[in-house]
């Protein structure tokens, strides 16, 4: 039988504020992360927009020297691993840890640092590479780091799912706890590519909003005016333990993570299917690993991206899974809120579905005027709501077909 | 500024390290816990400041500030 995993730490960066409680705070009273970009010249861009982190300083968390070399999406991880890490009570000691492992999910990576560096290259040449720029690049160094940081000896590892990539993470960081191999994991998802190059790229795709006059109304999932997603970034960290070994060194508990599922669409490398089937298997395989019914889930942080395509599947995929149920179900984005923060997101949303849980308050989908054709669930329109719920799913999609599902249920003895 | 005070800052500021830590004979990777990315670095924010190349050959003779400025004096600089 695998073991159980539970909750015991949260730590997060969003376009809503530097800590959980603000982030959460944020979502909750229905607020907008979304502004106009202030990284860099976006003047001959098509979107304008996007949900910055704000205020950060990450001399609260790194000195001057580590500031320069690493890349955002290092400190950004940094700052929310201590924050979770803090939040749990928890030091690593000698005893435990070789059982104490780290996956932070990242969809690029340090992917401004590739932009700076292949501009030094052009300009300057191969001489003036700095010999950062590699270790400020690569993904896994988002975990490598913490690992360093806080002296986590055991397993280690990086998903580089597009935008499940902190779905993936955590969903990974729960097996790897369950089938026995670490007692401890500090996981999740991060992403700093408010960059040229990423939102050029997605803006190619015609991914990207382009309601540029009203950034705090451009993220509208599920309305029938949504346009595209809006580019974000951020962090969210969580920290997993062995329930045993949470009990015994008497640690909060926020919450179980009781599923896992993930599947691959085998379709498209960007879009997903009509109907989505991918996505509802697996939510289905997320249920079933959880020992619990379609009927048990109370509430879905939907992936909800603000894409034409995403919010119909999505929803399509969610009445064929749960049929009847569909009516009794609440499924609302907080990416209305926060923007689409790419492998950010599964960190982040997975602690706003624990939030949900612990507090019993829903978090909004604000924006939705009008649903759009199709888009018939109970998105919880506009105002947070009060209901306590025993279930909380979290859904993330990823470029490549990749569907990731994370279900949490009330931590009950 | 002397050629030994605009070494030094740069060296404070690359490597986090106090004045006093910023003796002559001070190592970089030995005194200033710097390891060999820090020194490439350090050495590339030189060339920068003193508008001088530094020779792959040259940079394995370089470990103290003592050998910065003596490099850079052999190079003409003052």
């Amino acid at each position: 039988m695998k073991r159980r995993v539970v909750v015991t730490g949260l730590g997060a960066l969003t376009p809503l504020g530097n800590s959980v409680s603000q982030s959460w705070e944020g979502a909750i009273a229905g607020k907008s992360g979304i502004g106009p970009i202030t990284k860099f010249d976006c003047s001959s861009y098509k979107t304008k927009i996007a949900g910055e982190i704000k205020n950060f300083d990450p001399l609260q968390f790194v000195n001057k020297q580590e500031v320069r070399r690493y890349d955002d999406f290092i400190l950004y991880s940094l700052a929310a691993a201590e924050m979770a890490m803090v939040d749990a009570n928890l030091t690593i000691s000698p005893e435990f840890s070789e059982r104490t492992g780290v996956i932070i999910g990242a969809g690029f990576g340090g992917i401004s640092t590739v932009y700076s560096e292949i501009h030094t290259l052009i300009k300057s040449g191969p001489r003036k590479i700095s010999p950062f720029a590699i270790p400020a690049i690569i993904a896994n160094l988002a975990s490598g780091h913490v690992s360093i940081r806080f002296g986590a000896k055991g397993s280690i590892n990086c998903a580089v799912t597009a935008c499940a990539a902190g779905t993936s993470a955590i969903g990974d960081a729960y097996k790897t706890i369950a089938y026995g191999d670490a007692d401890v994991m500090i996981t999740g998802g991060v992403e700093a590519a408010i960059s040229p190059l990423a939102v050029g790229g997605f803006g190619a795709m015609r991914a990207l909003s382009v309601k540029n006059d009203e950034p705090r109304r451009a993220s509208r999932p599920f309305d029938k005016d949504r346009d595209g997603f809006v580019i974000g970034e951020g962090c969210g960290i969580v920290i997993l333990e062995e329930l045993s070994f949470a009990l015994k060194r008497g640690a909060h508990i926020y919450a179980e993570l009781a599923g896992y599922g993930c599947t691959s669409d085998a379709f498209h490398m960007a879009a997903p299917p009509p109907g989505h089937e991918g996505a509802a298997r697996s939510m289905r395989i997320a249920i079933k690993d959880a020992c619990l019914n379609p009927e048990d889930v109370d509430y879905i942080n939907a992936h909800g991206t603000s894409t034409p395509l995403n919010d119909l599947y999505e929803t399509q995929a969610i009445k064929f899974l749960f049929g009847e149920h569909t009516g009794k179900l609440m499924v609302s984005s907080t990416k209305s809120m926060t923007g689409h923060m790419l492998g950010g997101t599964g960190g982040v949303e997975a602690i706003f579905a624990i939030k949900a849980l612990q507090e019993g308050i829903i978090p909004p989908t604000i924006n939705l005027d009008n649903p759009g054709e199709g888009c018939d669930l109970d998105y919880v329109p506009k105002i947070a709501r009060h209901k306590e719920i025993n279930t909380a799913m979290s859904n993330t999609f990823g470029f490549g077909g990749v569907n990731a599902v994370l279900l949490f249920k009330k931590y009950i003895g | 500024m002397t050629l030994e005070e605009k070494v030094i800052k740069l060296v404070m500021e690359q490597l986090d390290v106090t004045m006093e830590q910023c003796v002559l004979e001070a190592s970089f990777i030995d005194d200033l816990g710097a390891d060999s990315l820090d020194i490439v670095e350090l050495l590339m924010e030189m060339e920068e400041a003193f508008g001088v190349e530094i020779a792959d050959e040259e940079l394995e003779k370089i470990s103290t500030i003592k050998d910065v400025i003596d490099f850079l004096k052999q190079k003409g600089i003052n």
